[in-house]
């Protein structure tokens, strides 16, 4: 055996025998199985009516249910995420009524079913007819009727976004804490003023905790948005596609119809988030060092302006990456 | 190294500090002159890094004063009683103040140079290029400057706390304080931020460092003060505390580290 203390021959290798896993091959033969016949049905079942699924796939109710949908989702999450960062602080805060009152919000919002909240939020001109403004039990102000022109979608949004901001409160909440206090206490020994400590040094840290639930929970919107019937609510995709499905009494075909669309927007949104995702996790995910083009850095120290070392981003934070 | 003439930068009088019930802080009196090199030691749970805390306002003071540079801390005295200070100008007089430490506390999702840039752009709203500049003298002066495009998590212990150092600094305080800077890292790794830090002391900055590098004090120092159970047990030139040290809580604490 003189190669193996020769360091220059090549070594020769082990070629040891592997482990054999027979339980994998058979399962897995088992589930390529399973796949294979419900593949074949999708293809010979009559009832899938996929002639029909290609005819309505583009109709433009549907498609107009889907912008709908896009547009309840985006809606309510943008009113969710302004709810719970105000909820988020109001829990952090000295004051004990700002304390108690984000405690109670979340705590009916999260203890009471979507479902019955949008119920109520389309019963809530019923329940108040008018709103006044005044001093409780003494005189009022200034009275309005009130009246929803827009036929469930207020409604529908409110009731929504509310619930969600409970849900947010407590992410956005967790998030805040998952940044080390010796962070802040840097940043205010460098005479740092909290509104900017908030904004581009815990914010941009927190976020790394915040996005992949939240992300979680725009998916979970999107979803969550087919109960707006309760409101009611009548222009989105499942109401669209139920509603295709009871008038040529095809269900089979429209709920497919309506699957995909979900699916579709539900793997761009899971994209987004991916993406979303590395963005934050520099510094903390990564090990390769942020490129400083030796040259540019040169130039930076002689003073010339450089926009190679540090491209300033137009945002006010995060900003600057050196790519 | 005493620079003369003796202008007291920082002085410290009849500080004390309560958490709750608890009074960790007796009547510290302190005064450091301009460009002298403070050292403080004492066993844990002294008090040492609440006193630096209060000097930064990172901790509201009891009952006593700190003035720094001649201003009053955290307060404004108007007709013998003494107001709180808005945030905004607690935040300025921070300005004045560098810290560092035990943990460095860089910002981990901006890099070496960025962490060095943050405050003098959006403090004292420097433009960026005048920051990146300083920043990368900053990060050379500390030995770092190959180091730039680093985030905290792709340096060493002593390096991170060498771009806190440098960070601080960029802020040109006037007064820099240090809670154990090289208590955290491994011993490999203390001499190179002890180097800066002779440096420092070196080109006449006043600077407050608790510590317990014994030998930093002797070298280095121009004061020693050894804090035990809130106050001020002994105080003087650190080659004679050390050598010879009076009360017998400073020579058992001595026994202990040397
Ligand atoms: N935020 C706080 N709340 C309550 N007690 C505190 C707080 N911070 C410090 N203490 C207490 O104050 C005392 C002094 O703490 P301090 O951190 O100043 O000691 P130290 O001298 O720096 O010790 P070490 O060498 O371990 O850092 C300790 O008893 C500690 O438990
Ligand atoms: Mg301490």
């Amino acid at each position: 055996m003189d190669n193996h203390h020769d360091r220059h021959a090549a070594p020769v290798l082990n070629n040891a025998v592997p482990v054999r896993h027979p339980g994998r091959w058979i399962s897995a033969i088992i589930i390529v199985g399973f796949l294979a016949a419900f593949l074949q049905s999708l293809f010979t079942n009559p009832n899938f009516r996929w002639d029909v699924v290609g005819t309505y796939i583009l109709d433009t109710k549907v498609v107009q249910g889907v912008v709908w949908t896009l547009f309840l989702t985006f809606a309510s999450m943008v009113l969710a995420i302004i709810l719970a960062i105000l909820l988020a602080f109001m829990r952090q805060s000295d004051n004990p009524v700002f304390r108690w009152s984000s405690w109670t919000w979340v705590w009916f919002f999260r203890g009471t079913p979507i479902y019955t909240q949008l119920l109520f939020w389309g019963l809530a001109t019923v329940l108040y007819p008018t709103i006044v403004l005044g001093i409780p039990f003494g005189p009022a102000a200034i009275t309005w009727v009130t009246s929803d022109p827009t036929h469930g979608l207020i409604p529908a949004i409110l009731g929504l976004g509310l619930n969600e901001s409970a849900y947010l409160a407590e992410i956005f909440r967790a998030g805040l804490k998952s940044v080390d206090q010796g962070q802040s206490e840097a940043a205010e020994a460098l005479g740092m003023t909290k509104g900017k400590i908030m904004r581009r040094i815990i914010l941009p840290q927190a976020m790394r905790v915040i996005v992949p639930p939240t992300g979680n929970e725009t998916i979970g919107m999107l979803k969550t948005t087919s109960l707006v019937l309760a409101v009611p609510f009548t222009l989105d995709l499942t109401f669209a596609t139920n509603a295709l499905a009871n008038r040529i009494y095809l269900p089979i075909p429209l709920l497919i119809v309506a699957a995909f669309w979900y699916l579709l927007i539900t793997s761009l949104l899971m994209v987004g988030q991916h993406f979303i995702e590395a963005y934050y996790g520099k510094g903390v995910d990564n090990r390769v060092p942020a490129a400083v083009n030796p040259a540019a850095a040169k130039a930076a120290a002689a003073g010339a302006p450089s926009a190679e070392a540090e491209p300033d981003l137009k945002m006010d934070f995060p900003e600057e990456e050196a790519k | 190294m005493t620079i003369t003439p003796e202008k007291p930068l920082v002085q410290i009088e009849g500080l004390h500090k309560y958490y709750g019930e608890h009074h960790v802080l007796r009547g510290i009196d302190l005064t450091v002159n301009q460009g002298e090199v403070s050292v403080v030691i004492g066993p844990s749970g002294s008090g040492k890094s609440t006193m630096l805390r209060c000097v930064n306002l990172l901790e509201t003071i009891s009952a006593g004063r700190i003035s720094v540079g001649g201003q009053l801390i955290g307060y404004r005295e108007v007709k013998g009683r003494l107001h709180d200070l808005k945030t905004k100008e607690i935040a300025a007089q921070r300005r004045e103040i560098g810290m560092v430490f035990q943990r460095f506390n860089l910002f981990p999702h901006k890099t070496a140079m960025q962490n060095i840039m943050e405050a003098p752009v959006q403090v004292k709203g420097q433009s960026k290029t005048v920051a990146r500049k300083r920043a990368l003298e900053l990060l050379d002066r500390v030995g770092l400057g190959d180091r730039a495009g680093h985030y905290p998590n792709q340096l060493s212990g002593g390096q991170q706390q060498r771009v806190a150092i440098a960070r601080a600094l960029a802020m040109d305080p006037e007064l820099m304080l240090f809670d154990e800077p090289t208590s955290a890292l491994d011993p490999e790794l203390v001499g190179d931020v002890l180097n800066v830090m002779k440096d420092l002391a070196k080109s006449g900055m006043t600077m407050i460092v608790v510590t317990h590098e014994i030998g930093f004090a002797r070298e280095v120092g121009d004061r020693l003060t050894f804090m035990d159970g809130g106050v001020v047990v002994e105080a003087g030139d650190p080659r004679e505390v050390l050598a010879n040290p009076q009360h017998p809580r400073t020579k058992e604490f001595l026994s202990r580290v040397l």
